[in-house]
Formats: structure tokens, sequence, C-alpha cells
């Protein structure tokens, strides 16, 4: 049994198992990628990409929401708004790669197009799992998926292969954001028990993001050559980035316990 | 055809109700009004993502989160489709942009307010979005045809977006004392405000006079105003609120609500740039923009290496 971090306002009872625990992370994962993209509305370099990018942000908020309220369903007595709200930095399992900052259109799309190619692999999977639910989640997201991954893997060529700063900045975009992909595939305690086959994943995964990065003239990855990956954001240990994440999104759930909104 | 006769067939034409459209013949006045009218709505639109878009991150349900973003998402989509009716009649989107950029070009002053509470969102909702459709319900039967058809289109999802500002509110305005206390703000701020965004009074309006007879506008300032009045003074007593107006009561005689005056003086003052947010709305609109520079070039410095590539295997 994974151990909690319990606060005193959270909503999480201790009972909660791997499970429930696999279906926060999924949750954590997509509604954190949301807020990121979210950051942008109103920002974006041109009013079709701040719609795009908007659209997005919509999708995984959804999507997270599907996997709150049915881990919410799994943990009794509590609620989509409780979990997203009311656990704090360590509690939270999403990916350490979703929480990095916006930086600039390059990282963004790369973050972007680096967590959808993984997350359409994983749903491959998913949609066939013994946890009906879980798979039906899983299946209705992939279509949307699809589009995250046409959308950002189109980007990531455009800019590659656009003009020479274009490169550049995706150069270090890669720099910034590599050593956070590694933790996608290696699992923790928790998922151990979705039946999930990693190794596979990070196989169709590598093959992919060669395609792409080799099209937009980015170098490719060696997958024999060990490069250090960052993990500890699926236990809850994270970087400073997640603190000032949540206190923008819980702010008023927290000055204004327990009131409907 | 002599431009005299020109101009009375094109008059007949809006006496008669048929749309003109832009390869008709149309005075330059009027290319010029509704280019102005169309681009400024267009940067309105855009403009009005900022203070809204300012409580995304912070909203304090997943349900509000997802309704503020899809809104905000949609105003970028009016701005899409009125830039794309401004250009029927004759300028670029960038060069509409550059003159928002500059100052050249206005857009609704409302924007220059700030969102300081999360009620300021569903006062947003109810009060400037419903001004707004006032305006628009009016412009979706305004005599240019591609501004009439983008104005159907945006004032359905105008009046989703008012009922959900006043639903939000209706919660608050139920809850606990704290969020009472909010929305009784965010009313009490927005209020005068939205009553501006009708304009100046129809006895000081330079444009409405030609607009009318060209039925570019169909009603006046005053008259839109009235009816604006008229629906809120109702609307706030279901929420259980009161309009900060102390000459607020209804007109037996009139049938309609009699209203204080407003404060021209904090009107003009926020036209002319001097609003609590003109400065930081313009500077985000630059910003973007400007940091979007290398984004929009690499994209044509793609499509450009791929058009030659396609070139040559052809």
């Amino acid at each position: 049994m994974e151990k909690t971090i319990q606060n005193a306002n959270s909503k999480v009872p201790p009972s909660e198992g791997f499970r429930e625990a696999y279906i926060l992370h999924l949750a954590d994962s997509s509604l954190i990628l949301s807020h990121r993209n979210s950051e942008w509305c109103g920002h974006g370099p041109v009013l079709e990409q701040d719609i795009a990018i908007t659209n997005i942000s919509l999708d995984l908020l959804g999507l997270a929401r599907n996997y709150y309220q049915y881990a919410a369903e799994l943990i009794g007595d509590t609620d989509e708004d409780k979990l997203a709200y009311l656990r704090t930095e360590r509690e939270f399992k999403n990916l350490l790669l979703v929480e990095q900052p916006n930086i600039d259109w390059a990282q963004t799309i790369l973050r972007q197009y680096l967590f959808s190619q993984f997350q359409f692999f994983l749903q491959e999977q998913l949609q066939h799992n013994d946890d009906k639910k879980l798979a039906a989640i899983a299946e209705k997201s992939q279509k949307e998926t699809r589009y995250h991954i046409r959308w950002s893997g189109e980007w990531v060529i455009r800019l590659g292969n656009g003009t020479e700063e274009s490169h550049d900045r995706m150069i270090n975009a890669i720099n910034n954001l590599w050593g956070y992909t590694g933790e996608m595939f290696i699992p923790v305690e928790y998922e151990k028990e979705a039946g999930i086959d990693y190794a596979l994943i990070k196989n169709q995964w590598e093959e992919k993001i060669n395609e792409v990065f080799s099209e937009a003239t980015l170098s490719t990855v060696d997958s024999t050559k060990k490069t250090f990956m960052h993990t500890g954001g699926k236990t809850g240990t994270h970087t400073e980035n997640l603190g000032f994440i949540l206190t923008d999104l819980q702010y008023l759930q927290r000055t204004y316990p327990g009131v409907e909104w | 055809m002599p431009v005299q006769d020109l101009e009375k067939k094109f008059q007949e034409k809006i006496d008669n109700e048929v749309k003109i459209e832009p390869k008709d013949w149309m005075p330059e006045a009027y290319r010029k009004t509704n280019l102005r009218q169309i681009s400024q709505h267009a940067h309105s639109e855009v403009v009005g993502m900022l203070p809204e878009g300012n409580w995304i991150t912070r909203a304090p349900s997943l349900k509000r989160k997802a309704i503020l973003l899809a809104k905000v998402q949609d105003e970028a989509g009016h701005g899409l489709y009125l830039y794309s009716a401004a250009e029927t009649l004759g300028m670029g989107r960038d060069e509409m942009i550059n003159d928002l950029h500059s100052g050249k070009a206005k857009y609704s002053s409302i924007f220059n307010y700030p969102t300081l509470t999360w009620a300021d969102i569903g006062a947003i909702g109810w009060l400037v979005d419903g001004a707004a459709i006032m305006n628009q319900v009016m412009l979706t039967r305004t005599s240019y045809g591609p501004y009439a058809r983008a104005m159907v289109r945006i004032c359905k999802e105008e009046s989703f977006h008012q009922r959900q500002g006043f639903e939000s509110l209706l919660v608050l305005s139920r809850g606990s004392k704290e969020q009472k206390e909010m929305c009784q703000d965010a009313i009490n701020r927005w209020w005068w405000p939205a009553l501006m965004m009708f304009g100046p009074k129809d006895s000081e309006s330079s444009h409405s006079e030609q607009s009318m007879l060209w039925k570019i506008k169909r009603k006046s300032n005053d008259e839109l105003r009235q009816n604006f009045v008229d629906m809120i003074a109702e609307q706030v007593k279901v929420l259980g609120m009161t309009l900060p107006d102390p000459d607020l009561k209804w007109n037996e005689q009139r049938k309609h609500y009699d209203f204080g005056e407003i404060n021209w003086e904090e009107f003009w003052n926020v036209v002319k740039g001097n609003g609590p947010c003109n400065k930081q709305r313009l500077d985000a609109r630059r910003k973007a923009h400007d940091e979007g520079k290398w984004v929009r070039e690499a994209a044509l410095a793609y499509a450009a290496k791929k058009a030659a590539e396609r070139k040559d295997a052809a």
C-alpha cells in the first residue's frame, strides 16, 4: 500500500489503494497540463493557435474530470473538486514533465507532443483494461489525443525545420524537457498492477518521436545512450513548479472552504 | 453610372432591406464606417479575452474552469469571424492589428476595468455580455451582409454566456456571507461601466445620424441603454442584490426605469486611455504579438520550404 501524506484539509481517506492512486495519477497529469496550456489563453502567437491550445486545454480538463469523478466514486465521500482542489503538492501524482513552465511556444508544443504521444500508446493498452470504466475513459479520449499528437507534432516539425531561431528554440526546449521524459516509462508501485507494458510503450514512443524529430531536422534519440532521468512526480516529489500551480489553482477553495461555486 | 445615381441605388437597397455585399458599390464613408466599427468590434473580442482570462487558472471548480475556458475561447472565435468580415472591406488583419497596437484603432472601454475577484467573472457575463447582446441583436439586422451574418452566429453564443454569468452570480448570491458580499461588490463596480458601453448620449454622439440612415445602426445609444436598464433592473431582483444607483426607479408613465446620470468624465477619461487597465491591456496584446513573431515567421518559412519542395517534385 502506498503511503499518502495526509493534511488537515485533505479529503482523501487513507484507504486510497493502488487503483485509486493510479487513476489520480492519470487525472493529475491531465489537469496540470491543461492548467499550463490554459496560461496561453489570450496570449497565443496568433489567434488561430490561441484557440487550438485552449481547445487542448479543455480536452485535457474534460479528461481529468472523468478520471477524478471515477476516482471519487472508488474512494467514496469525496468529489472531483475536493480531489483537485484540496490535495497538496505531496499528494499530487502528475508527471514532472507536465508541470514544466511554458517558457515559449517551442517548449509548450514539445511538452504537449512528448506527453500526447505517450498518452496515446498508454491509452491504446488502457482501453483493453480489465477495469471497464477506466477502459471506457481511455477509449473515449483517443480521438482527442490523436488530434493533439497531430497538432503538436506538426508544430515540432514546423519549428524544427522553420527558421534558425525556431530551430534553436526547439533544441533548447528538448534540452529543458528531455530529462523529464524517462519518468513516463518507469512504473511506480501503483502502476505495476494496472497491467501496462511500459517497455512496449517506450519502444513505440521512441520510434514515433524519432520519426517526427527526423522530419523536423532535430537530432534523434539514441536509446542505447544512457541519459539521466528525473523521477518523483508520480509519488509526490515534484519540481518547485507545482507549488505555484496549486497556489493558483486552489486559491478560492482554500480561502473560502466548504462553499458552493 | 454617375455617382449620384449609384448613391441613389445604394440608398434604395438599404431602404428596401437588401443587404450590401462586399462586391457592391458603396459610398466610401459607408465602407470606412463599417470597417472602423467591425474592426473595433473584433479588437474588443480579442482584448476582452484578457480580463476574463485573468481568472482561468484560479477558477474555483473544475466545472467553472471549463465554462470559463470555453467562453474565452468563443471570444477568440468571434474575433476571427469579425476580422474576416472586416477584411471584406479591404483591410488585412495584420494592418488592423497594427492599428490596435499603435492606439489608432479603439476597442470597447469596458475591458479597461480590472477583474478583481471571482464574482467579476459572473458580473462580466451578466452585465457586459448582457449589454453587448443589446447592441449585437440590433446588428444582426445591420445593412452590411458579412457583419450581419457574423452577428447571428455571435449572438447565439453571447446569450449563452450571459445565462452562464447570471447563473454563476446566482450561486454566489445564495452562498456564504463572503460570497454575497463579493457578488454585490462586483455588481457595484461593473454596473456603471456597463451602462457606458452604449456610448455617449444621442445628443453627443458623432456617428449616429448617418449610421441610422444607412441602417448600420438601427437603434440609438439611449434607446439601447434604456432597454438594458429595464432588463437588468428586473433580473437583479432575482439575485436579491441591488444596483448602485439611488435614482433607479420604475416610471409608470414612461413604462421604463428612470436612472441616474452616468459619470461622463470617467467615460471620456477611459476612452482617452486613462482607465485602470488601458496600458496593461495594450501591453499584453503587444507582448503576445511581439513574442509570437518568431513563431509566425517559422511557420511561413516552413510553408515556403514545403511549397518549394512540391514545385521541385512536380
